[in-house]
């Protein structure tokens, strides 16, 4: 399974607690994990990346490993541990604003 | 016994005051979507239990939120699981899509951007909810970049009605310093296939069919920054207002300017009058008098608070021009907060209820038309919208 967490404000929105554990068919990457992600919680859709180009929102990071991935292509392979279920995918929200 | 149900969205939540019929008790819930900006509320005149709120975040982009029993709880109507026929989960998940299809006429690609170049559409958020007159289900959406959009389905899918950014003066709107936005919404009671919008800065425009197609109704609209004097669109309208009973006549307020139109946006003149300003953001009509008109004056383009430090609320009987300044449990001395343009409600009790919020998060009240006030909760985060539901 693999392990994903969010910042505060999309667990709530999603209605759940702690981390989110998900069933990823195929390559584990940052799309494919996103792909699982809304297709579990639709109500997610467009607040990670946008509806119509699927572009990473501005003011969101993706970090796993103690790296930040935020800047990898979105098929690339994510990290083996993350893959494994060993270490979470986390979404972030950039600090901006009060 | 009625009461009413003043709907407040801040910048970092919701809230619902629930007032008993004198308007005296007042009971507090929220916030609700903690942390979000709530740019607008509002309830179906349908079915007043049917809440629609735009919950909207620079980090998360826009949702949407439907509440079926008064605010007490509320769902995403785009986000639910649902199983398709194949067994696929879907989610339309408040997609708002701007309408490119060659069949819907001209759809325009670009607008005036602030150093004058054309710049392409970009959806940012939802700044107003206008739901039907008659079917819960149906609810419109005002949204930067301007566009109107339309939820048959209650607000589940929307779909844009394109003939507003197609009409041909696309390419001359452009946004103002809180982005380019459609915040006014008005459905004519009378005559379901007329509706009027307001775009800043645009200006205002009219339907008469539906929303198929539009026309701009800003003749006689003067604006120190557009040198035509005559020009069809690029005003900077902040607010409309109708009465009811009366809807060929529009009261608007204007970035300078409070003016009004008897024939329903064809011509306007400026009913300004004695206001100390007249520049400011919100527009209303007494719920039982259409000549009965309310303003909150705000000291000037640049400085958006009220002048000489005095909240005061003013209110002419005649339509506009001559101005009484209400001031009865308002502060009167080191007030420097602002009023929005979607945060005045009146209610239809007797008598005439009037509502507003400010930008220091007091939300006031008075029960007696505007002749007193008293904060039903002062001290929310600043305060973006105020809707008023009167309660059977």
């Amino acid at each position: 399974m693999i392990r994903v967490v969010l910042p505060p404000h999309l667990r709530t929105l999603a209605q759940v607690k702690g981390e989110v554990q998900l069933d990823v068919p195929g390559q584990v990457t940052r799309t494919s994990v996103l792909d699982a992600l809304e297709a579990r919680y639709p109500m997610l859709r467009g607040t990670i990346r946008d509806h119509g180009t699927a572009q990473r929102r501005p003011f969101l990071r993706f970090f796993a490993c103690e790296r930040d991935l935020t800047h990898d292509p979105p098929d690339a392979p994510l990290p083996d541990a993350v893959a494994a279920g060993a270490e979470p995918f986390l979404v972030i929200g950039a600090i901006a604003g009060g | 016994m009625s009461g009413v149900r003043v709907l407040v969205g801040t910048r970092k939540g919701a809230f619902i005051l629930a007032g008993d019929g004198k308007r005296k008790q007042w009971n507090v819930s929220g916030p609700h979507f903690a942390g979000w900006e709530i740019y607008h509320m509002k309830g179906s005149p349908a079915d007043p239990n049917r809440l629609y709120a735009s919950q909207t975040s620079g980090w998360f982009g826009q949702i949407i939120q439907r509440s079926c029993d008064g605010g007490k709880t509320w769902e995403t109507p785009g986000g639910v699981l649902e199983k398709t026929p194949e067994g696929f989960p879907k989610g339309e998940s408040n997609k708002f899509v701007y309408d490119a299809s060659p069949e819907t006429g001209k759809p325009l690609t670009t607008h005036q951007w602030y150093d004058g170049t054309q710049h392409p559409w970009e959806f940012k958020r939802v700044w107003h909810l206008e739901p039907s007159l008659t079917d819960p289900d149906a609810v419109y959406a005002g949204v930067e970049d301007a566009a109107l959009f339309r939820s048959s389905d209650g607000g589940k899918t929307w779909q844009e009605l394109a003939g507003l950014r197609g009409h041909g003066t696309g390419p001359k709107w452009q946004p103002g310093a809180g982005g380019m936005c459609l915040h006014t919404i008005l459905l004519d009671p009378a005559n379901p296939r007329r509706m009027y919008v307001a775009i800043s800065a645009a200006g205002a425009f009219r339907t008469d069919d539906g929303g198929k197609t539009w026309k701009p109704i800003n003749r006689g609209l003067h604006s120190q920054y557009i040198p035509d004097p005559n020009a069809e669109v690029g005003h900077c309208v902040h607010r409309i207002a109708l009465h009811r009973s009366r809807p060929n006549v529009l009261f608007m307020q204007k970035h300078w300017d409070v003016l009004r139109s008897d024939d329903a946006g064809d011509s306007w003149r400026e009913v300004s009058g004695n206001l100390p300003t007249d520049f400011g953001f919100v527009v209303d009509v007494h719920a039982h008098e259409p000549e009965t008109i309310y303003v909150v004056p705000i000291k000037s383009d640049s400085e958006h608070y009220v002048p000489d430090g005095k909240l005061r609320v003013y209110r002419s009987r005649s339509g506009g021009t001559e101005w009484e300044a209400l001031t009865q449990g308002l502060p009167q001395r080191d007030c420097y907060v602002n009023v929005l343009r979607d945060a005045m409600a009146v209610d239809s009790l007797e008598p005439c209820g009037v509502y507003f919020g400010t930008s220091g998060g007091q939300v006031y009240a008075s029960a007696d038309a505007g002749d007193s006030w008293a904060p039903i909760v002062r001290d929310l985060p600043a305060v973006l919208s105020v809707e008023v539901q009167t309660l059977p």
